[in-house]
C-alpha cells in the first residue's frame, strides 16, 4: 500500500479517536458548572433536595468523566505516534499549550474530582464545594489550552518559519491567535448546552418513572432555565461572532460551509440545499438574498469570495463542510425552540406533567453532542487540505515510518474498545436513571 | 545551567513523579489481580480510588512536556514504538474505566470482570514502560530522516526486557507496601509480598546494571557526583525498606521504596544525559538535548509555566493525599 493510504488511515484514526472523545467533555464541562450551582444551594441553603440532586448527578459526572479521561489519553500521544512530521514541524509552538494543559488543568480536575467524589464525608462542606468549583474550572482551563492549540492550526500567529519548522516568536500571539476567543466562547457555550440538555433529559427520564421526585423537579427546572439562556447565547452572539471571524480569517472555509461556490456581491444566506459535486452546485436551494453579506460584513452589498476564487488544490471538501455546518445550525435553532417551549411549560406549571414533552427531552440528550461533532467537522474538514492553515499540508504531516497495516490494526483496536465503552456507558447511565436519586435526607449529615 | 538541561531534568522529574506516584497504584492493581476475595479487592481498589487519576496526570504532563521541549524526540519515540504505545493506550483506557465501572452494578461477577481488567492492565503497564525506557537507555537504530529504524521485535531485546521486569517488581513492591498501610486484615500478607518484591527488585537492578555493562556501558557514569548521590540514595532506600517492613512501619517503608524508585529514575537520567535517544547505528544521529530542543523562547516560556504551575500542583496534591491518609473506610461513595 502506498503513502496516501497511511495518510488517510491516520486521518481516519484521529477523526475516530477525537470524535469519540469529544462526546464526553461537553457533558462534563456543562454538568460540572451546573453542579457548582446545585452544590452551592445544598451548602448555603441547607437544601436537602439539592444535596440529593448533587449526589445523584455527581455520580453521573464521575462516570462521564472517567470515560472522557480514558478516551482523552490517546489524544496526548497520537500527535507523536501518527503525526510525527507534524510534531517536529510545529512542536515548538503546539507542544507548549498541551503541556500547559497538563500543568494547569489535568492536575486540577483529576485531583479535585477525587476529593469531590470521595471526600464528601472527609472534608468540611466549604472545601467540598471548593472541590467541585476546581473540577469545573479545571475542565474549562483544559478546554482553553486545547482549543488554543487547535485555533493555532486554524489561524497560526506568533511564529516564523526557520530551519524547516515553525518557531515561536510570541507566546501571547500564538495562544491568543485570531480564532481563539470566538472558538473558545462558542465551544464553552456548546458544552453548557450539552450539560443542560443532559441534566434536563436525565431529570425527565427520572420523572417519567417517579412523578413525585422532588430531586428531578428541581434539576429539570434548573436545567431548563440555564439551558434556555445558553442556547440563545450559543447562536447569538457566539455563533455569529465565530462565523464573522471565519469569513475574515479563512475565506475558503467560509465559502465552503456557506455553499458559496462563486464570488458574489450581496451574497445570499443558503437556508436549505442539497449539495452536488462536481461541478459544485446546490439543488433545491432556499436562500435569503444579501443576508450572508450583511451578517458577515455588516453590509448587504459586501462582496464575498466564492470557492471559484481559490486554487483547486487549496479548497476543503465541499459536501461534508456544507452538510455538517448547516445541520449544526438547524440543531442550534432546535435547542432554542425546545428550551423556550420547556420554559413556557414551566411558567404555565405544566413542565412536570404529561409524557410526550418529557420524552422529547430524553431523546434530545444526544443532540447537542451531535451538534458539537458537526461543528467540529465543519471546522476541521473546512481547514483541509491544511494541517496548519496555509503553512503545512495534511499530506506532509503524518508519520512517514508507519505501514498501513499497523495503523489499520490500531484503528480496529480503538474501534473495538470504543464500541464496548459506549455500550457500557449507556448501560450504566440507564441503570443509574432506573435506580434514580437516593431518598432525600432531611437531616444534615455529620461532617 | 542551560534551559535545555533544565528541561531534561524537569522531564525526568515528571516521569520520576509518575513512577513514584502511579507506581503504587499500578502495584495495587497487581495485588487486585492476585486476590480471589471480593471484599479484599474492594479494599485495595478504594485505597487508591481518590488519587490514582491525579497520579496518572504526571505521565500525561511528562508526555506534553516532552512534546513541547524536545519535539523530535517525542515524534521519533512515539511513532517508532507505535504498536507498543497502542497497547499502552489500551491499557490506560481499560484501567481508567474499569475502576469506575466495577462498583456501578452490585454483582460479584461484574466486579470480577472489571477487577481482572484493572489488574491485567496494571500489570502490563509497568512492563511496557520499563521496556520502552530500556530501549531509550540502550539506544535504537535511527534512519536518516530521524525515524525509528527498527521493528517491533527489536524492542524486545534482553536489556529492555530486564528493565521491564524491574519496573514490574518495583511497582509491585511499592503497591504492596502502600496497601499494607491501608489495610489491617491483609497487612501481614502484603508485607510478605513487599519483602519478596523488594528482593526481586534488587536482583533485577543488579541484572540490569550487569546487562548495561554488556550492551550500553555509556550509561554507567560512576565518576559523576549526581550519579554518586543517586547511588547513595538508592542504597539508603534499599536498606531501609526491609528494616521498616520488618518493624511493620508501613509509612517509612513506603517513603523508602519511593526513594528507591526515584533514585533508579535519577540513575537512568544521569546515564542518559545529555542524550535523549541514542542512535545505535550512527552516533551522529543521536538525539540530544541540544540538537532536538525547541527554541529558546519556547523553553523559557514553558519554564515560566512550570515555575507557576508545579508548586501549585505539588501543594494541592499533597493536601489531597493528606485528606485520604490512613486506613480505607468503605462508604456509600466507594467503588
Amino acid at each position: 500500500m502506498n503513502g496516501l493510504d497511511v495518510g488517510f488511515l491516520c486521518r481516519f484514526q484521529f477523526a475516530l479517536t477525537a470524535g469519540f472523545h469529544f462526546l464526553f467533555p461537553p457533558i462534563t464541562i456543562g454538568l460540572a458548572w451546573l453542579l457548582v450551582i446545585v452544590e452551592w444551594r445544598a451548602w448555603k441553603h441547607h437544601d436537602a433536595v439539592a444535596d440529593a440532586a448533587a449526589r445523584f448527578f455527581g455520580k453521573l459526572l464521575g462516570l462521564t468523566f472517567a470515560v472522557g479521561v480514558a478516551t482523552g489519553i490517546p489524544m496526548e500521544f497520537q500527535f507523536g505516534t501518527n503525526w510525527a512530521r507534524y510534531s517536529k514541524f510545529v512542536g515548538d509552538i503546539f507542544g507548549a499549550p498541551l503541556a500547559a494543559e497538563g500543568v494547569f488543568a489535568f492536575f486540577l480536575e483529576s485531583g479535585f474530582l477525587g476529593l469531590y467524589l470521595f471526600g464528601r464525608n472527609r472534608v468540611a462542606k466549604k472545601w467540598h464545594f471548593f472541590a467541585i468549583c476546581m473540577v469545573a474550572f479545571g475542565a474549562m482551563i483544559s478546554a482553553f489550552w486545547i482549543l488554543a492549540a487547535n485555533s493555532w492550526m486554524q489561524t497560526p500567529a506568533g511564529y516564523v518559519l526557520r530551519d524547516g519548522r515553525a518557531e515561536l516568536t510570541s507566546f501571547y500571539q500564538a495562544i491568543c491567535n485570531p480564532s481563539m476567543w470566538p472558538r473558545f466562547l462558542h465551544t464553552m457555550l456548546a458544552a453548557f448546552v450539552a450539560g443542560s440538555f443532559f441534566m434536563a433529559g436525565i431529570s425527565a427520564a427520572v420523572l417519567l418513572r417517579d412523578r413525585g421526585s422532588a430531586v428531578a423537579r428541581y434539576t429539570l427546572k434548573l436545567a431548563v432555565i440555564c439551558g434556555l439562556v445558553v442556547s440563545v447565547l450559543e447562536v447569538f452572539p457566539s455563533g455569529h461572532l465565530h462565523a464573522r471571524e471565519v469569513a475574515r480569517e479563512q475565506p475558503e472555509k467560509f465559502a465552503a460551509i456557506e455553499g458559496l461556490y462563486s464570488s458574489q456581491s450581496s451574497a445570499p444566506m443558503v437556508m436549505f440545499a442539497i449539495p452536488f459535486t462536481p461541478p459544485p452546485t446546490l439543488k433545491a436551494k432556499a436562500e435569503v438574498p444579501g443576508l450572508l453579506s450583511w451578517l458577515a460584513f455588516g453590509n448587504m452589498h459586501a462582496r464575498i469570495p466564492g470557492i471559484n476564487e481559490f486554487p483547486s488544490d487549496g479548497i476543503p471538501p465541499l459536501w461534508m463542510t456544507f452538510v455538517s455546518f448547516h445541520n449544526m445550525v438547524v440543531l442550534g435553532m432546535y435547542f432554542i425552540f425546545v428550551m423556550a417551549w420547556a420554559a413556557l411549560r414551566l411558567w404555565q406549571g405544566k413542565l412536570f406533567e404529561g409524557t410526550k414533552f418529557l420524552k422529547l427531552l430524553v431523546i434530545s440528550i444526544p443532540l447537542p453532542l451531535a451538534a458539537c461533532e458537526l461543528g467540529w467537522m465543519a471546522a476541521e474538514v473546512g481547514r483541509q487540505p491544511w494541517a496548519v492553515y496555509h503553512v503545512l499540508r495534511t499530506a506532509d504531516a503524518f508519520s512517514s515510518n508507519l505501514s498501513a497495516g499497523v495503523v489499520l490494526a490500531s484503528i480496529l483496536l480503538f474501534s473495538l474498545i470504543y464500541i464496548v465503552l459506549l455500550i457500557l456507558y449507556l448501560y450504566l447511565l440507564r441503570v443509574k436513571v432506573i435506580h434514580g436519586p437516593d431518598a432525600v435526607v432531611e437531616q444534615e449529615l455529620p461532617v | 545551567m542551560t534551559l535545555n538541561a533544565i528541561w531534561f531534568i524537569l522531564i525526568f522529574v515528571l516521569l520520576g513523579g509518575y513512577a513514584v506516584l502511579d507506581g503504587f497504584d499500578l502495584g495495587a492493581g497487581v495485588m487486585v489481580l492476585f486476590s480471589r476475595d471480593d471484599g479484599k479487592r474492594r479494599h485495595f481498589i478504594n485505597a487508591i480510588a481518590p488519587v490514582w487519576d491525579g497520579n496518572e496526570v504526571w505521565l500525561l504532563t511528562g508526555g506534553g512536556a516532552l512534546f513541547a521541549a524536545f519535539p523530535p524526540v517525542y515524534a521519533t519515540v512515539f511513532s517508532g514504538f507505535y504498536l507498543a504505545l497502542m497497547v499502552v493506550l489500551a491499557c490506560l483506557i481499560f484501567r481508567a474505566v474499569s475502576i469506575e465501572f466495577r462498583g456501578k452494578i452490585d454483582n460479584p461477577r461484574w466486579r470480577r470482570v472489571w477487577d481482572t481488567a484493572f489488574g491485567i492492565s496494571s500489570l502490563l503497564l509497568p512492563v511496557l514502560f520499563g521496556v520502552a525506557l530500556g530501549n531509550v537507555l540502550r539506544g535504537v537504530p535511527i534512519t536518516g530522516d530521524g525515524s525509528y529504524g527498527g521493528s517491533f521485535f527489536d524492542l524486545l531485546n534482553p536489556f529492555a526486557l530486564i528493565v521491564g521486569l524491574l519496573a514490574l517488581a518495583a511497582c509491585t513492591m511499592h503497591g504492596a507496601i502502600y496497601l499494607s498501610g491501608k489495610n489491617e486484615p491483609s497487612q501481614i500478607r502484603l508485607i510478605r509480598i513487599g519483602q519478596i518484591a523488594w528482593a526481586a527488585t534488587l536482583a533485577l537492578f543488579v541484572a540490569a546494571t550487569a546487562a548495561a555493562l554488556w550492551t550500553a556501558p555509556m550509561l554507567l557514569v560512576a565518576s559523576n557526583p549526581f550519579a554518586m548521590a543517586a547511588m547513595v540514595l538508592f542504597a539508603l532506600g534499599t536498606a531501609q525498606v526491609p528494616l521498616a517492613l520488618h518493624r511493620r512501619q508501613s509509612t517509612i517503608a513506603f517513603l523508602a521504596s519511593s526513594v528507591m524508585i526515584a533514585a533508579m529514575m535519577a540513575l537512568a537520567a544521569v546515564g542518559l544525559f545529555p542524550r535523549l535517544l541514542p542512535s545505535t547505528n550512527d552516533p551522529a544521529r543521536t538525539l540530544t538535548i541540544y540538537n532536538s530542543s525547541s527554541s529558546h523562547l519556547t523553553l523559557l516560556t514553558m519554564f515560566i509555566i512550570a515555575l507557576i504551575g508545579m508548586p501549585l500542583v505539588i501543594a494541592y496534591t499533597a493536601v489531597i493525599h493528606h485528606v485520604f491518609r490512613g486506613k480505607v473506610v468503605i462508604t456509600p461513595d466507594s467503588y
